[in-house]
């Protein structure tokens, strides 16, 4: 399937931008570039990724491997919403084990626990 | 002369802050120095560092407009010889892209594209690690490039860190936050002192079918971290033009492209300064290429004033032929001078065939710098015209961009990617059907953005979006008693993950080569036998490869292949470039490596001299009309032997050799020097042959000391044929003068 083809029509298409001066015309630029992007800016702002998440943990002082590891499970949970960092804290105060948050995300990073996790946060459990 | 410069300046004292060691610049740099405690090591600093513009600088013989503060140790360009060996840097930042494959071939690489004059080292990353959804661990193998991991990112920055001490300039460190893993890549940038990123999620949906929602809402968090760590964000747009048909009819596109990735960095907090358009000049000769790529170049300029800019240069159009390429690269040059470029990229003249080997990402280096220097003040004497064709041209393209941006508003940005309204060929409004189209729903990553829970959070710093974070803390790694970017010791280094495809693995193979002192040609890896021979057949193409082929395998050279082919005329000849494999090593300590002439100092030659004057007969001899080599060599003005205090005679061009030797007996000289410029069939040879034999013949060997010159003559030849001594090309007056003065003491 092709896209569209149109031979140009130019001097018809711009016609209202001919009594611009050229710095209403900068202007205009910028102002389209802006409109074009402000859904996809609040867009990103209220959602996240698998790669956001991991970047979270990474941040958090987890390895790449462990990252990789808790993101893919809290995906398979549809518990990424939460935010990854988040849900190790969370399980880390469940957990109560007191060895401190870094511990408690390498047991998820396992598989370990996260149907406790999951009820805890008022999920119903895989 | 070396052919290097060297300034002693005195070592600063930050230079030691990598805590390691220094490079010695007689030394190859060690490897395994660079590995040893890695797990340990910190950058020196995070953000990018430009030069330091110095204007109207003294050098050498010159004052220079658009140059920064000078390297510490470098190697000039060739003719830097003759200005007393100056090497002025121009003042923009120059980028060379390195793409080995491995890593630590890289780092050699890099470090002798800083002697030439480059401070950013752009590292290309292997192919397809866009698609791979986490980071990458280890030193394993690339294609085409590196894969980008956190100990061959660190490795790298310490070799910089080196570097940058051994040269005197900061250095610039670059890769890319793009493909699926763009936020982590960010963090671990970031985190490992990277100083510069490509960042633009257009190029993801557009060239690497990457999910558009993936793609822009990744784009937001890695681009909030880069604009943290003070990254400098060069962006994808010039890839339309490297991709498109007709390069040069995406022109208001391009202005779309950049508009669009940069409203967007602004919106999630980058600023300005650390925004850089990617600009390529669309088109290439035999196109009348200034004519659409200057006005061009200014309209970009006008719009996006007050950011950066990163000159690219044109690879659409390079094929095999390096010299080519390097013309065209010098015409992206002139074009940056007459506008400007705060980052000039350079292209290896042979991307057009290959990855770009070591020695070419240093000839286009040296391409930049030459001619930067070579347009140094340019814009004092020449102005770009206010009226005539630019003015209407760069407003018709702007009204081109403004269409076009008009249109993508109405339908919504994913929609118009849908329709294909990217990359197509038409000249816009123009459009030909054939632009890149992206499903919004499909592509890599499809459907894993989700949206955030009211109760979402994220106890790190520099983290884009909504966050519920609890409220009244200082920031927000307070929960977990800081984050990675503000306690660094929490980083945690993954060594190897593959016992056999690691760097370990694969030095240890090379370095027993390199320990017995084996040597090879290489044009990327260390010691991978390379070489290419260049041979011009007089045959038509495919005769001329084919016969190519065959000589480079009688020659005992393995996996030839022909590289490049350059037809001089269809029936009377080709040249043909070779590519091939070395099957044998040399060994070092095996050569015979005549000893280096020793030069007298001026002083003790002209000591010598006032004691003992001396009395010489020169001529250039046979049917040779060129008398350049020879005044160099004995006027005054050129640093000849006359300003040491021989009495020269000069009997001119196209003199008889037994006149020659006539002349110096009668003027009872000390000794005769003869020169032959142009020289072929051997005419260089036979001629100091017969000299020495008309000498012997007349009884009068014995008086005179014998100096044959010339473009072909070595000392060897000379010798061989019956003289006392022979200079070629690149000899100097002192050189000859120390010859005679220590040649007489020994009669």
């Amino acid at each position: 399937m092709t896209g569209m083809q149109r031979p140009s029509d130019l001097e018809t298409r711009r016609q209202h931008l001919q009594f611009l001066t050229d710095e209403q015309l900068k202007q205009r630029f910028w102002r389209l570039a802006e409109e074009i992007v402000r859904p996809l800016y609040d867009m990103a702002y209220t959602h996240t990724s698998p790669s956001i998440e991991r970047s979270v943990l990474l941040r958090m002082g987890f390895s790449s491997l462990e990252a990789a590891a808790v993101v893919s499970a809290a995906e398979k949970r549809h518990l990424l919403g939460k935010g990854a960092g988040h849900l190790v804290l969370k399980y880390a105060e469940l957990s109560g084990r007191g060895t401190g948050y870094l511990e408690a995300g390498r047991s998820l990073a396992r598989g370990e626990d996260w149907d406790v996790l999951k009820a805890a946060l008022g999920g119903e459990g895989t | 002369m070396s052919g290097t410069s060297q300034k002693d300046a005195g070592r600063p004292e930050e230079e030691l802050s990598t805590g390691y060691h220094r490079l010695d610049p007689g030394q190859k740099m060690d490897i395994g120095q660079i590995l040893r405690d890695l797990e340990h090591y910190r950058p020196r600093r995070t953000g990018w560092t430009w030069r330091k513009r110095v204007p109207h600088q003294k050098t050498g013989p010159f004052e220079y407009r658009d140059t920064s503060v000078p390297l510490k140790r470098s190697v000039p360009l060739p003719a830097s010889k003759y200005f007393g060996g100056i090497d002025p840097q121009p003042d923009c930042v120059i980028t060379t892209e390195i793409a080995s494959g491995r890593f630590e071939d890289d780092i050699r690489r890099m470090r002798m594209a800083a002697w030439h004059g480059a401070d950013h080292m752009m590292v290309i990353r292997t192919a397809g690690q866009s698609h791979i959804d986490s980071l990458l661990e280890g030193t394993p193998e690339g294609v085409g490039g590196v894969p980008i991991t956190r100990k061959q990112l660190r490795a790298t920055r310490k070799a910089l860190d080196l570097i940058e001490d051994e040269v005197g300039r900061p250095i610039n460190l670059h890769s890319y936050v793009s493909g699926v893993a763009g936020p982590e890549m960010a963090v671990l940038f970031a985190e490992e002192g990277v100083n510069g990123a490509h960042q633009d999620p257009q190029y993801n949906v557009l060239y690497r079918n990457v999910n558009m929602v993936r793609s822009f809402v990744d784009a937001a968090a890695a681009k909030k971290i880069m604009a943290h760590a003070g990254m400098l964000q060069i962006d994808g747009a010039h890839n339309a033009s490297a991709t498109a048909r007709e390069a040069w009819r995406v022109m208001p596109e391009l202005l779309v492209q950049h508009a669009l990735n940069t409203a967007y960095s602004r919106m999630v907090g980058m600023s300005a300064s650390m925004i850089a358009l990617s600009s390529v000049p669309p088109t290439a000769p035999p196109a009348p290429a200034m004519y659409s790529d200057l006005p061009y170049a200014v309209t970009v300029r006008w719009l996006f004033s007050g950011f950066k800019f990163r000159a690219q240069q044109n690879t659409r159009y390079i094929e095999s032929d390096t010299r080519e390429a390097t013309v065209t690269h010098a015409l992206n040059l002139v074009l940056s001078a007459l506008t400007s470029a705060d980052v000039q990229s350079t292209i290896t003249p042979d991307e057009g065939r290959n990855v770009p080997w070591h020695y070419n990402n240093l000839a286009a280096v040296d391409t930049a710098k030459q001619t930067l220097l070579g347009l140094d003040g340019i814009k004092d004497m020449v102005a770009l015209r206010q009226d005539g064709p630019l003015p209407t041209m760069i407003r018709e393209l702007a009204e081109r961009a403004v269409l076009f941006l008009e249109e993508v508003k109405e339908k919504g940005y994913f929609q118009a990617v849908a329709e294909g309204m990217f990359v197509d060929s038409g000249l816009y409004p123009e459009r030909n059907g054939d632009g890149i189209r992206r499903d919004p729903e499909g592509g890599v990553g499809a459907g894993s953005v989700v949206e955030r829970d009211r109760d979402y959070m994220a106890p790190v710093c520099h983290h884009f979006g909504y966050n519920n974070l609890p409220e009244g803390l200082s920031r927000p790694c307070q929960l977990i008693g800081g984050c990675t970017l503000c306690s660094p010791e929490k980083i945690v280094f993954v060594a190897e993950l593959d016992p056999e495809d690691n760097v370990e693995h694969r030095y240890a193979a090379v370095e027993k080569e390199l320990n017995r002192g084996l040597v090879r040609p290489e044009i990327q890896w260390a010691n991978d036998g390379h070489l290419t021979l260049t041979m011009f057949i007089a045959q038509p193409e495919r005769v001329a490869e084919y016969a190519a082929l065959e000589i480079a395998r009688k020659l005992g050279l393995e996996e030839p292949e022909v590289i490049h082919r350059g037809i001089a005329h269809p029936a009377e000849g080709t040249l043909v470039e070779v590519k091939a494999r070395v099957p044998f090593s040399v060994a070092k300590d095996a050569l015979k490596i005549p000893e280096k002439p020793q030069v007298l100092s001026e002083d003790e030659i002209r000591e010598d001299l006032r004691r003992h004057p001396m009395k010489v007969v020169c001529a250039t001899v046979g049917e040779d009309e060129h008398s350049v080599g020879m005044r160099e060599i004995i006027d005054i003005k050129h640093g000849g032997i006359e300003g040491f205090g021989i009495k020269a005679s000069y009997l001119g061009t196209s003199v008889p050799i037994d006149k020659v030797v006539d002349a110096a007996i009668e003027e009872d000289a000390d000794a005769i020097l003869i020169s032959t410029i142009i020289s072929h069939a051997d005419i260089h040879r036979k001629n100091m042959e017969r000299l020495a034999k008309i000498c012997q013949e007349k009884g009068v060997r014995d008086r005179f000391i014998l100096v044959g010159g010339g473009t072909q003559v070595t000392n060897d030849l000379a010798v061989q044929a019956g003289l006392d001594a022979g200079f070629g090309r690149g000899t100097k007056g002192i050189h000859v003068a120390s010859f005679l003065v220590k040649k007489r003491r020994d009669l």
